[in-house]
């Protein structure tokens, strides 16, 4: 995609990466995603984060479609993730801008990172203002939104923010405006995005957007790193899904995730869908084999109960299972009912290490339900009233 | 000073990657951590509620 001029003098750059379906190796990105880097032509011309290496060709054809032959001054790394500044040596080198402006945590990265001894950095804490020209730009740090050295850079003049990661989704398009598209797809994919992505630091979402209410910031244009660009109304919009997303309110909504050898886990689990479903509680059904970590994760993050089912292997769990804990817990999801379930042949210990990895996690704890050998009525009659009994605890944490 | 400062049951410690401060006062109800807890009393095992980094990662706020 060429360059957009997204506010005068003000460019959207960026990488669409169509192809894109792994993202950072953890996740799925299923529909690709964006690079979204932006140039302001001022006084000095500023260039805000680049994209990822193999992008460099793009991001010197669209520097040069809206320079010419005129220099970069200075370069704003908001983020050092290397789909942001996987060019960012190249552009220090091609370019030579002036100086180099980043967070006090992304110099110490930056550092580490490119082992750089004569690169012109100079550290933006938070409150620092530089004129770039007509404009000024002022940097906010968001240390943990998502890694240390993550900052924001507001343009007063413009009522715009940069927001690299926040605000963010995988979607891979020819649209730059969020008003263009779909809106069911774009709340799905950003939802998708933070519980993948920035759940951990809900905290710190929410005394983000605490301190932007208080130093009063007027945002008519959010540029986030990736997806869709935010105007007008729909500023308030996604801030106020942020605001949402953070706080973690738990939904009439159960997620059963499990794996299952020979059907009996799945069995007792699905007795457990049927009773919550006749409570009028939403379920999501998913097997580990048929659905990835970070599609489970999308929908774990806004329900009320987690329901974790895994028979006895070899005196442990599932590795499909094994994996999903991982990465469930590693995310922090908050206010959750969790609970257990799990069939065995000869040791029974499933039940107990599921349980364990839900107190980890400080989950409300339910007890679980283990059965030897094939289920029988009986089993399934205990484990749907199992079903409704979670339903009620949801009931009562809504 | 400084052996004074080690003693203080109710110096802060700060992580050097997020910044975060624990507060003795405060303990980390999160981690049910209780308050009065002395960071030199918090587990091994005790991480930064906000960052996850290890009890190495902090040191005495000035």
């Amino acid at each position: 995609m060429r360059p957009v001029e997204i506010k005068e003098g003000i460019f959207w750059l960026g990488a669409v990466d169509w192809n894109r379906r792994d993202f950072h190796g953890y996740s799925k990105a299923h529909k690709g995603t964006t690079y979204n880097n932006f140039l302001i032509v001022d006084e000095k011309v500023t260039l805000i984060d680049t994209v990822a290496e193999e992008f460099w060709g793009t991001l010197q054809c669209n520097l040069a479609q809206v320079l010419g032959d005129r220099k970069i001054d200075y370069v704003v790394a908001n983020h050092l993730e290397p789909d942001h500044s996987g060019c960012l040596a190249k552009v220090v080198e091609k370019y030579q801008p002036e100086k180099i402006y980043t967070s006090p945590m992304g110099q110490k990265a930056m550092k580490a990172h490119f082992k750089y001894t004569d690169w012109p950095v100079e550290v933006t804490p938070t409150g620092t203002e530089l004129s770039i020209g007509k404009r000024t730009l002022s940097f906010l740090e968001t240390r943990m939104l998502h890694w240390p050295d993550s900052m924001l850079t507001y343009c007063p003049e413009e009522k715009l923010v940069f927001t690299n990661d926040a605000f963010g989704q995988n979607w891979a398009t020819s649209e730059r405006w969020a008003d263009q598209v779909d809106r069911y797809r774009l709340e799905e994919l950003m939802a998708n995005y933070y519980a993948n992505i920035v759940l951990p630091y809900s905290p710190v979402v929410l005394k983000t957007l605490a301190t932007i209410k208080e130093m009063g910031l007027e945002i008519e244009t959010i540029c986030p790193d990736h997806g869709l660009l935010f105007r007008g109304d729909d500023c308030a919009w996604a801030m106020e899904k942020y605001q949402a997303y953070a706080e973690q309110k738990p939904k009439n909504k159960a997620v059963i995730v499990y794996d299952t050898m020979w059907h009996s886990t799945e069995k007792m689990a699905e007795a457990m869908a049927c009773g919550l479903a006749d409570e009028g509680v939403s379920v999501r059904f998913m097997c580990m084999k048929n659905n990835h970590h970070s599609d489970v994760m999308a929908e774990v993050f806004d329900a009320a109960a987690v329901i974790v089912g895994s028979p006895t292997h070899n005196n442990g769990i599932l590795p499909l299972m094994a994996d999903m804990l991982t990465y469930m817990k590693g995310l922090r999801p908050q206010n959750k009912i969790g609970s257990a379930v799990g069939s065995f042949g000869w040791s029974g210990e499933c039940v107990k290490i599921l349980t364990q990895w839900l107190e980890d996690m400080n989950m409300e704890v339910v007890e679980g339900i283990k059965n030897q050998y094939i289920p029988d009525h009986e089993v399934f009659d205990k484990c749907y009233e199992q079903g409704k009994a979670i339903a009620a605890a949801i009931k009562a944490k809504l | 000073m400084g052996d004074q400062k080690e003693t203080d049951p109710m110096q802060k410690y700060v992580c050097e990657i997020c910044g975060y401060v624990y507060d003795p006062a405060q303990g980390d109800p999160d981690s049910d951590i209780p308050a009065g807890t002395k960071f030199e009393d918090l587990p091994d095992d005790w991480t930064c509620p906000v960052c996850g980094a290890d009890k190495d990662s902090f040191v005495p706020e000035d």
